[in-house]
């Protein structure tokens, strides 16, 4: 039944300038480290359909079998309808908390179907990870480069975050040590380290199985918590698959973080949490006050297409169309991107990490991108302490390869103009120049 | 009446715009005008033919919403816009153009040098710089020519940081300027309709420089309309704020920025499209003078429509 006509949404109310004020006597004081960035409004032009977007960390969902959603879908209305519309237990549906661990399987990791929360996404997971967790000024360590995402998480939870510097084998454990020595020496012990230890987003390195053991010996001896992020780790390409952090510890000190967004579809906004039993606890406490429950719609969904056998099938197809893509972007940036610049090479995943030499504020060559209709995300935004201000994120799984060579080729000639400019202006200026400079200015001549 | 409200685009500026759009569209609605929103992009011109609207309300900011692009296509199409004409918005948003107008017409600016890319390519014009720096001063501030935001700006107090600053305000735009540092209070004084309306003083709580980020957020900058100035002052900002227009051809609606030195005002820009969100100056400004958002809105549709619409 449809209203006759549809009445008039009430007018908001007016927010002049001196209401402005009284809101902001409202705001939660950790709303103040939550702000918007200049990148962000610069990025609102990136949905535009001409912009090839190197950068959101979108899955390609169009290779979804049609047919098998229908027959999924049809399924659920013959002999699930009623439950599948229902609320369901906070903690998943008993049978997805059971097809997880046989998921996680695939990778060498072995949980038990207790100790699963199914969550709303593994953002979700993250953000109740740092609920149970995290008290205002709390110290956490993540990955330099982290997650961007992570950090409006942290951020919301006014956690103080320090980041470990990485190299191409993940991050440093001895520097990841030493930090914790130091803090400890200053009488803090931080919450948990948080890490995407395989095809690291943003960086594309994959931590290295010493490194894996190290860190959860080191997790241990200081008796803190690790949060493994792990979306990618389905979608390797080549190389022999590592054990998660969760498998090496035994899930004493590990909390693992999985999601189906990348290996079925990111609309469903389905992942999970495996946390020892304590935590597990917290966890649940935390979602009951979040939202109840994970959509059952969602997660019978997902189970039915577990149990369609067809899975596997559809995680090496996105794998193809990823390996082919990854290989596209890294060839262009080897052609099209300027002497000095160097990359990651991932083995899997969805992202390429690119640094161009120190002149290049990546930010400014955002400006300049989007002015030519491509976008990626700028390195700054994986830092919260101002690193990264020359290095970049590209996604290659949302792009097809022509665009993606586009889009590098566009990025890769504004990158050249900019360092053309930047050393014109050096060696025709007679200016101090910071040391940096100089010695490339040096090197050039000789 | 039928209006057609710009608003979005493809500048830097898009989500400030399309926050002004929503704002300007519900006032509209309730001035009783049909509104069809648009935004601008490769089927503008298809979108206006099949708008056909009596008139249309740019609510667009940066790049082709201030720059006389959009305005000149609305002239071609015989639509009335509201704000300035073509030539007032290339003068205004070329902040080196509008410096040059601002010395033959004797409003006074901070001193300044233009640099563009093609000069430095072509012409060594970077031998120039030092200068250039001899003559400002340190610090100096290095801005995109075009940029109604702080993107892209550096205030540089190390010489060695030049080179970086001059790339990153040509990541903007073609043109940049070198610019004296003046030390004063930052204003801000709304012209619509030939008339000035009350000065603001925007004071940065959180931040040394009032930038992108303390321009759209709420609480970053603190906001104190109208400013707290003397007569004297008072009467000397306005006059050089309608001075500015005035030079530039917008006397009719725009944002004019100051500072205000120990010695006078200085004109750092003129905003042809002021920003109507929820933090701009302008709907701040017209408050103080006892204009609602809506009567503001209603003002700037009759000067585009004349008194007869």
């Amino acid at each position: 039944m449809e209203p006759e006509q549809v009445p008039p949404a009430p007018r908001r109310p007016r927010t002049e300038a001196r209401d402005l004020e009284r809101y902001a006597a409202l705001f939660a004081v950790r709303t103040r480290q939550m702000r918007s960035s200049a990148m962000r409004n610069m990025m609102s032009i990136a949905t535009r359909p001409e912009v090839i977007s190197l950068a959101g960390g979108l899955p390609d969902t169009s290779t979804f079998p049609v047919d098998l959603f229908e027959e999924i879908a049809s399924g659920i209305a013959a002999d699930g309808l009623a439950g599948a519309l229902q609320y369901g237990p906070t903690e998943g549906l008993d049978g997805l908390r059971e097809a997880i661990p046989e998921v996680m399987a695939r990778e060498g990791t072995g949980a038990e179907p207790e100790d699963v929360t199914v969550t709303t996404g593994g953002q979700q997971a993250l953000d109740l990870v740092t609920r149970a967790l995290v008290d205002p000024g709390d110290v956490l360590i993540c990955d330099a480069p982290t997650y961007p995402g992570a950090l409006p998480t942290f951020a919301a939870y006014q956690a103080d975050v320090i980041q470990v510097e990485c190299d191409s084998e993940g991050m440093k454990t001895d520097l990841l040590e030493q930090t914790l020595t130091e803090l400890e020496a200053g009488g803090k012990r931080p919450k948990f380290i948080y890490s995407v230890p395989t095809f690291q987003n943003p960086g594309g390195m994959t931590l290295s199985l010493e490194r894996r053991r190290q860190m959860v010996e080191i997790a241990r001896r200081f008796e803190i918590l690790v949060v493994e992020d792990n979306p990618y780790g389905l979608l390797r390409f080549e190389g022999d698959p590592l054990p998660s952090l969760y498998s090496i510890d035994g899930g004493g000190f590990v909390v693992y973080v999985g999601t189906f967004s990348k290996i079925v579809a990111a609309g469903l906004r389905l992942g999970w949490v495996v946390a020892p039993p304590p935590v597990r606890q917290k966890i649940v406490l935390g979602k009951q006050a979040a939202d109840l429950c994970t959509s059952n719609l969602v997660q019978e969904f997902a189970l039915r297409f577990l149990r369609s056998g067809l899975f596997d099938e559809y995680v090496d197809g996105l794998r193809e169309v990823y390996r082919s893509r990854r290989d596209a972007m890294l060839g262009a940036i080897a052609e099209y991107f300027p002497h000095g610049a160097d990359w990651s090479r991932p083995e899997g995943g969805l992202f390429v990490w690119a640094t161009l030499p120190g002149v290049i504020d990546t930010g400014d060559l955002l400006a300049k991108a989007l002015g030519e209709n491509v976008a990626f995300v700028p390195g700054a935004e994986a830092f919260v302490d101002g690193r990264g201000t020359n290095s970049m994120r590209l996604n290659f799984s949302g792009v097809a390869e022509e665009r993606i060579i586009e889009g590098v080729r566009r990025i890769g000639r504004l990158a050249d103009r900019m360092l053309g400019l930047y050393e014109t202006i050096a060696n025709t200026a007679e200016l101090p120049l910071p040391d940096g400079a100089a010695e490339a200015k040096r090197r050039q001549a000789g | 009446m039928r209006v057609a409200l710009l608003s979005g685009g493809i500048s830097l500026e898009r989500s400030v715009s399309l926050q002004s759009g929503r704002r300007v569209a519900d006032s509209l609605r309730q001035l009783g005008h049909e509104v069809v929103r648009i935004d601008p992009g490769p089927g503008l011109v298809a979108d206006l033919t099949e708008a056909s609207p009596e008139a249309a309300f740019i609510a667009l900011h940066g790049r082709d919403g201030e720059d006389g692009t959009v305005q000149g296509l609305l002239e071609l199409s015989d639509i009335p816009f509201t704000g300035p004409g073509v030539a007032a918005c290339r003068l205004s948003s070329d902040k080196g153009l509008a410096k040059h107008v601002f010395g033959m017409e004797g409003v006074p600016t901070p001193a300044w040098f233009p640099v563009t890319e093609a000069a430095i390519r072509d012409y060594g014009a970077a031998a120039g710089l030092p200068a250039a720096v001899d003559r400002l001063g340190l610090p100096l501030v290095v801005k995109p020519a075009s940029q109604g935001s702080a993107l892209g700006l550096t205030v540089v107090t190390d010489p060695a940081d030049l080179p970086a600053a001059v790339v990153t305000a040509l990541s903007y735009g073609p043109s940049a300027l070198l610019e004296e540092w003046v030390d004063g209070r930052e204003l801000a004084v709304s012209v619509i309709g030939g008339g000035a309306l009350p000065v603001i003083e925007a004071i940065p709580t959180e931040r040394p420089t009032y930038d992108f980020e303390a321009r759209y957020e709420i609480g970053a900058t603190r906001f104190e309309t109208p400013a707290r100035l003397s007569e004297a002052d008072r009467t000397a900002v306005e006059r050089v704020a309608l001075a500015a227009c005035d030079a530039l051809g917008c006397l009719d609606l725009a944002r004019v920025d100051m500072l205000l030195a120990d010695d006078g005002p200085r004109v750092i820009e003129v905003d042809p499209v002021p920003g109507l969100t929820e933090t701009s100056l302008l709907p701040q400004a017209a408050e103080a003078a006892g204009l609602s958002f809506d009567a503001l809105v209603d003002r700037i549709l009759g000067l585009a429509t004349g008194p007869d619409a």
